[in-house]
């Protein structure tokens, strides 16, 4: 049960998103969220969403993982834009009874916050969709690198990351064996009450941690002795090369930024 | 021959107070050779293994590797990269998730530059007969494959030295015959002296020297046929002798005229087809 959890979902595959540089790739989804939260014309909105829609059609990912990725917050975008419908006051009225008040502005408004937060989620997805968790984590130490300078541990987080990353599968496994020991000492893990099952949990949660304890002991000894000393002075096997391919789309991402905020300032 | 390990009265406690865990230990382990430290728990030999590469610090006495004195802070990396250790949990001593960058992290730690790095990983996965592994996940592999990647990631630094530390006592029979297969071929194809310490009879056997170890001190050092000749003292401190090594000791205790300095199956239906075929005549 435990085995099914993958932490960022990536996605192996050759398409032209793949092959970009993740460190390009973190820089165009900001890019990508600055584009859909510049102006609040529809055709803003809508350069937008070509925008999304080109990307997504590009990675040559099936769309359906990209619903899948939205539906988890279904739930808060209906309580915003409820929220949205009700609170804002602009425009004509379409319904009034007492203190409701249903306004064009704000279904105007609430319309427009579902859209952008849709694409939103479907825009970062794409991120961990075609980039692998450590691919992202190396590129995340590039573009802090600069934060060094005001020693911010850059390197220390991102080695954090990338063993976190590396014994995910080796806790589960772990978690598994822990649980199969419990049961056979006649713990119930997965029956009782909600009150109860969480109590159990404990049984598992204890044995992990002391052994999670144990690990990093081992581990930092077994660095020690191929010569960690820290970020200082490292060189690195995974190289980050950016091609052709980074320069046009960040060209296309910049061009279409460009006609969001054109179209905001002019029309 | 020149040795490479050279530990001089070497004393150890925790702490450096209480009762020591190495009780005076003089060693030369000569370059090129591969010797087993054997002994039960608690004998102090895994203590022993932690000081060759400065893990742990003598309470008193000296180790030098290569010349090098473990206490010199200032050659600790040269030391480490001289002597590179393998432990006995394959999965707390993988640091990557990806089985080459494992392989490179000393060497990024060293700062070896790219075109050479990816030249050396490629070289030890090939040693170990990992390469078709080299883009997988540790969490694919087997234990014997893990722990021949951790010893891939140190053959990669071009050691003088490898000390394993109980390296197959976590590995199902398969994985053990693979990993002490690679040891084995580390030390005769690349000359990289062994130092492997153990509990398995059999893998002590298979080395050119082999160390008792009991209670701190080393008490039997000599080829396996002489030390596992000696029954009774192994006995004594609770150690085991291979299996065809007892029947001959227990034929000779019958009053069979057997050789005393067998090892192997091989050698001991040789002994016994020898001894029937003299009976016969």
């Amino acid at each position: 049960m435990l085995r099914d959890i993958t932490l960022g979902q990536y996605f192996p595959g050759k398409s032209i998103i793949h092959k970009l540089d993740p460190r390009t790739k973190i820089i165009l989804t900001i890019l990508l969220i600055v584009m859909l939260f510049t102006g609040d014309k529809l055709i803003c909105l809508g350069i937008g969403a070509a925008y999304t829609l080109m990307a997504v059609l590009l990675s040559r990912i099936p769309v359906k993982m990209f619903v899948k990725s939205v539906k988890p917050i279904l739930p808060f975008l209906i309580i915003t834009a409820a929220f949205n419908i009700f609170i804002i006051d602009k425009g004509d009225v379409l319904f009034h009874w007492k203190a409701i008040k249903i306004t064009t502005g704000g279904i105007n408004v609430s319309v427009f916050m579902i859209i952008r937060i849709v694409l939103l989620v479907a825009g970062s997805s794409l991120l961990t969709y075609t980039a692998s968790p450590i691919t992202i984590t190396d590129a995340i130490e590039k573009l802090l690198s600069p934060l060094k300078k005001l020693h911010f541990p850059v390197h220390e987080l991102a080695m954090m990351m990338s063993i976190a990353l590396r014994f995910i599968p080796t806790l589960i496994e772990e978690t598994d064996k822990i649980i199969s020991a419990q049961k056979a000492r006649g713990a119930s893990i997965d029956s009782g009450t909600l009150r109860e099952r969480a109590g159990n949990l404990i049984s598992v949660i204890v044995p992990l941690f002391v052994s999670s304890f144990r690990r990093a002991d081992e581990l930092a000894t077994a660095m020690e002795c191929r010569c960690y000393n820290g970020g200082e002075g490292r060189t690195r096997l995974r190289q980050l090369r950016t091609s052709a391919c980074d320069y046009i789309a960040a060209a296309v991402t910049v061009m279409f930024l460009a006609a969001v905020i054109a179209a905001d300032k002019m029309l | 021959m020149s040795s490479i390990i050279s530990i001089k009265d070497l004393h150890f406690s925790y702490g450096g107070e209480g009762e020591e865990v190495l009780k005076g230990i003089d060693m030369e382990i000569e370059k090129g050779s591969i010797v087993a430290v054997l002994g039960h728990n608690g004998s102090g030999k895994s203590t022993l293994a932690k000081h060759i590469n400065a893990i742990l610090l003598p309470t008193s006495g000296k180790v030098f590797v290569d010349g090098i004195d473990t206490c010199d802070e200032e050659r600790l990396f040269e030391l480490r990269q001289k002597a590179g250790m393998v432990f006995q949990n394959p999965d707390n001593q993988i640091v990557s998730s990806i089985v080459e960058e494992d392989v490179a992290f000393g060497l990024e730690n060293t700062g070896v530059p790219y075109e050479e790095m990816r030249q050396r990983v490629d070289e030890a996965l090939r040693a170990v007969g990992m390469y078709d592994h080299r883009l997988h996940s540790p969490s694919q592999l087997s234990g014997g494959q893990k722990q021949r990647v951790a010893i891939a990631g140190i053959i990669a630094m071009r050691p003088e030295c490898i000390i394993l530390d109980e390296p197959t006592a976590m590995l199902d029979p398969q994985g053990r015959r693979e990993v002490m297969a690679t040891i084995k071929d580390m030390n005769s194809r690349y000359g990289i002296t062994i130092l492997l310490i153990t509990h398995y009879m059999d893998e002590a056997a298979q080395c050119g020297r082999v160390a008792v170890m009991d209670g701190g001190r080393i008490v039997l050092d000599d080829v396996p046929e002489k030390v596992f000749s000696q029954v009774e003292t192994l006995k004594k401190i609770g150690l085991d002798v291979p299996q065809v090594t007892e029947l001959a000791y227990e034929l000779r205790k019958a009053g069979v005229g057997i050789r005393q300095d067998i090892l192997t199956e091989e050698q001991c239906a040789e002994a016994l087809s020898e001894l029937l075929a003299s009976g016969k005549r």
